[in-house]
C-alpha cells in the first residue's frame, strides 16, 4: 500500500526540485520550514521526531533543502515530510505538510473489529510495521 | 415637555414622527445594524417606510401608546439613519437601521432574527423586503460559542493541510439499503476523498434506518482509513424531529468514533446552537447543509440574503456550511459568493458593496467557519474552483466521483489528483486560470481516471444568469 498523508500522496513522489519549488512558495508566504521523521505513520501520530526546530530564521529554500537531505541521509526507510508552520494570527497553524521520503517497502495498517454489545464495533488501525520496536521497523 | 404629551397623545403618528427615523443618528460601535432593501407600496414615502422598518423591527406598534414613557424608550427605538435609493432598481431602498444592543438577549439567534425577520417581513405598506447585511457589534459576539471546530483545528485533527478537502454525497440520495451505502461510503474514501457525506433528507426512512446507517458508514469509514493511512470520516445526519432525538442520533455516532456530524438548517436556529453546544462537548466537527435556504435567500428584492445567515450561522456554531460553487449547478454570482466565504473564513471582513458586504465586521475571534462548495462540480474545473474558492473549503463531488465510468474509487481518485496536481502547479507560481486544463491534460497521461474523468465531463456547465447579485455596481455581471 502507499500512505496518502500529506498534500501530494497522490502524485508520483516529488523530486528534489519539486520539493524546493514547495519551500520556496512557503517561505515566500512568510511561513517557517519544519522536517520530521517516523517509523510510525498511524494517522493519528500527530507528533513525529522534529529534525531540529522549524527555521524560523531561514529564508532560503537551500538551507532547509540540506535539512531533508541530511535527514533523508540519517533516515532513508522512515517516513519524513516538510511542514510550512504560519505564525499569522487567526491561523497559528500549519499551512503545507508533504510526504519527501518514506520507506520501500510499506506494509500498511490492519484493522482491529472488537465486538462490543450488540452490533456495535470499536475499531483500532494498528500499523504492521510498529509490531517491531522503534528503529528498526522497515 | 409640552411636546412630549403633544407626542404621546392617543392616535395614529407616522413612523418617522416617532423617532424611528434619525438622519444624524452616528451608530455606536455596541450597535447591532441592519441594511434592508426595501420596496414600498406605490404612494408610500421611502423614509417613512424605512422608519416603518425601524419600528416594527423593534419597540412600535400600529398606533401610539402611553406606555411608552414608564420606559427609557429613547434607547429601545431601532433608528433608521440613512436611506439611498437601490442603483439601477426603480423603487428600491437601501436603508441602514441601528438597534441598542440591549434590545438582544445574549447568545441567542433566535432572538435577534425574532426582532430584525419578525413582524416586520410581512408590513402592509411594503411590497417587499429584504435583509441584505448585519453588523454584528464585537461585544455581542462574544457572547456566542461559535463554531464548535473552526477550520484550525478541523485541520490538525484530521492532519490535513495545504488543499481544498474532498467530499462527495452519497447517491442515490434515498434508496439504498445500510449495507449498500455503505459500499459507496466505503469505495470513494478509499479512493482518496477525505469525507463521504449524507444528504439533506437522509435521516431514518422505511429503507434505511439510522443506526443500520451509521454502523455500515462507520465500517466504511474506518476501514479505509486503515487502507490508506489517512483520517476519514462521514457526516453522519442527526437531523431528526425532536432535541432528544437529535441527542440521540449524535451521542450514537460519538460512540461509533465518528468525527463528524451533521445538521440540516430546516431544524431551526436553536436546535443548530444546541448541536453546536453538543459538538464542542464532544470533540466533534459540526456540518451544516443549508436545506430550505433557497426559499428566502435567493429572490434579492424579499428574503434574507445567503450572506447573513452565514453570519448568523458562524455564530450558532456550525463548523461546515454550503456556501456556492459558482461554477456549479446552484445559484452563484462569483462577487456574492466571494463575499459569502469572506463572512465565513475571515478574522476581520472588510467593507466591500461589491460583494454585498456592506459593514467591515470584526469577527471578535470566533472561529472559522470551513465553506462547502458542492452541487454539479467536476475535476475538469479543479482550477476554476481553486481560483474562486481558495483552500479552505471542501469542494464536494457527488455525481463527479460516484458518475465515473470506471467506478467510485476511480472517480474519487480522479478529484483528488486533479485537486492536488493544481496546488501543486498553484504553489509553483503557475498561472492555473489559464494553464489549468493544460495542467490536468498532463496529469490525465499518467493518471487513467482522470483521463476518463475529463472525457466525460469535459463539456458540463451551468452558465445561468445570477438571480441574486449585488447591486452596488448594476452592471458588474451578466443579470
Amino acid at each position: 500500500m502507499r500512505i496518502t498523508q500529506g498534500t501530494f500522496s497522490f502524485l508520483p513522489d516529488l523530486t528534489d526540485a519539486e520539493i524546493r519549488a514547495q519551500i520556496d512558495y512557503a517561505l515566500d508566504k512568510g511561513w517557517a520550514i519544519g522536517v520530521e521523521y517516523t517509523d510510525d505513520p498511524h494517522p493519528r501520530n500527530f507528533y513525529w521526531e522534529m529534525w531540529g526546530n522549524p527555521m524560523f530564521d531561514l529564508r532560503d529554500a537551500a538551507g532547509a533543502m540540506t535539512e531533508v537531505l541530511a535527514c533523508r541521509k540519517a533516515h532513508p526507510q522512515h517516513y519524513i515530510r516538510v511542514n510550512a508552520f504560519d505564525s499569522t494570527r487567526g491561523f497559528e497553524t500549519t499551512r503545507l505538510s508533504f510526504i519527501v521520503n518514506r520507506p520501500t517497502n510499506e506494509p500498511g495498517f490492519q484493522l482491529k473489529r472488537n465486538e462490543v454489545g450488540g452490533r456495535s464495533i470499536q475499531y483500532t488501525t494498528e500499523s504492521y510495521a510498529t509490531k517491531k520496536p522503534e528503529g528498526s521497523r522497515y | 415637555m409640552g411636546s412630549q404629551a403633544e407626542r404621546y397623545k392617543s392616535g395614529v403618528l407616522p413612523y418617522a414622527k416617532m423617532g424611528y427615523w434619525e438622519p444624524d443618528y452616528v451608530p455606536k460601535d455596541t450597535d447591532v445594524i441592519a441594511l434592508f432593501r426595501i420596496t414600498p407600496q406605490d404612494g408610500v414615502d421611502p423614509i417613512e417606510a424605512a422608519a416603518a422598518v425601524a419600528g416594527e423591527s423593534s419597540t412600535a406598534t400600529w398606533t401610539v401608546v402611553w406606555t411608552d414613557r414608564l420606559t427609557a424608550c429613547e434607547n429601545y427605538r431601532a433608528k433608521a439613519y440613512r436611506v439611498d435609493p437601490v442603483p439601477g432598481a426603480v423603487g428600491q431602498y437601501f436603508s441602514y437601521i441601528a438597534y441598542d444592543i440591549d434590545l438582544f438577549e445574549e447568545g441567542s439567534i433566535a432572538n435577534l432574527t425574532a426582532s430584525i425577520i419578525g413582524n416586520v417581513f410581512g408590513f402592509k405598506p411594503l411590497k417587499a423586503l429584504r435583509l441584505e447585511d448585519m453588523r454584528i457589534p464585537f461585544a455581542y459576539l462574544k457572547t456566542f460559542q461559535g463554531p464548535a471546530t473552526g477550520i484550525v483545528v478541523e485541520r490538525e485533527r484530521l492532519d490535513k493541510f495545504g488543499r481544498p478537502l474532498l467530499g462527495a454525497t452519497t447517491k442515490p440520495k434515498l434508496g439504498l439499503s445500510s449495507k449498500n451505502y455503505g459500499r459507496v461510503v466505503y469505495e470513494a474514501l478509499k479512493g482518496g476523498l477525505d469525507f463521504v457525506k449524507d444528504d439533506e433528507n437522509i435521516n431514518s426512512q422505511p429503507f434505511m434506518h439510522w443506526r443500520d446507517r451509521y454502523l455500515y458508514c462507520m465500517e466504511a469509514v474506518n476501514k479505509a482509513a486503515a487502507a490508506t493511512g489517512e483520517v476519514k470520516g462521514h457526516y453522519l445526519n442527526v437531523t431528526a424531529a425532536t432535541m432528544e432525538d437529535m441527542y440521540e442520533r449524535a451521542d450514537f455516532a460519538k460512540e461509533l468514533g465518528s468525527c463528524i456530524v451533521m445538521i440540516d438548517l430546516v431544524i431551526g436556529y436553536t436546535a443548530i446552537q444546541s448541536m453546536a453546544k453538543w459538538a464542542r462537548r464532544n470533540d466533534m466537527v459540526l456540518h451544516l447543509h443549508r436545506a430550505g435556504h433557497g426559499t428566502y435567500t435567493r429572490q434579492k428584492n424579499h428574503g434574507v440574503s445567503f450572506r447573513v445567515i452565514a453570519k448568523w450561522m458562524r455564530m450558532a456554531g456550525a463548523d461546515h456550511i454550503h456556501a456556492g460553487t459558482v461554477v456549479g449547478k446552484l445559484e452563484g454570482d462569483p462577487n456574492v459568493i466571494k463575499g459569502i466565504y469572506s463572512v465565513c473564513r475571515d478574522s476581520f471582513t472588510a467593507k466591500n458593496p461589491e460583494q454585498g458586504v456592506f459593514f467591515d465586521q470584526e469577527w471578535a475571534s470566533l472561529r472559522k467557519m470551513m465553506p462547502v462548495a458542492s452541487g454539479g462540480i467536476h475535476a475538469g474545473q479543479m482550477h476554476q474552483l481553486i481560483t474562486y474558492l481558495g483552500e479552505d473549503v471542501v469542494l464536494q463531488f457527488g455525481g463527479g466521483t460516484i458518475g465515473h465510468p470506471q467506478g467510485i474509487q476511480a472517480g474519487a481518485t480522479a478529484n483528488r489528483v486533479a485537486l492536488e496536481v493544481m496546488i501543486k502547479a498553484r504553489n509553483e507560481g503557475r498561472d492555473i486560470w489559464n494553464e489549468g486544463p493544460q495542467i490536468l491534460a498532463d496529469a490525465a497521461k499518467w493518471c487513467s481516471p482522470l483521463r476518463a474523468a475529463l472525457d466525460t465531463w469535459k463539456d458540463v456547465t451551468f452558465n445561468y444568469q445570477s438571480t441574486d447579485t449585488a447591486d452596488f455596481v448594476p452592471t458588474a455581471t451578466a443579470s
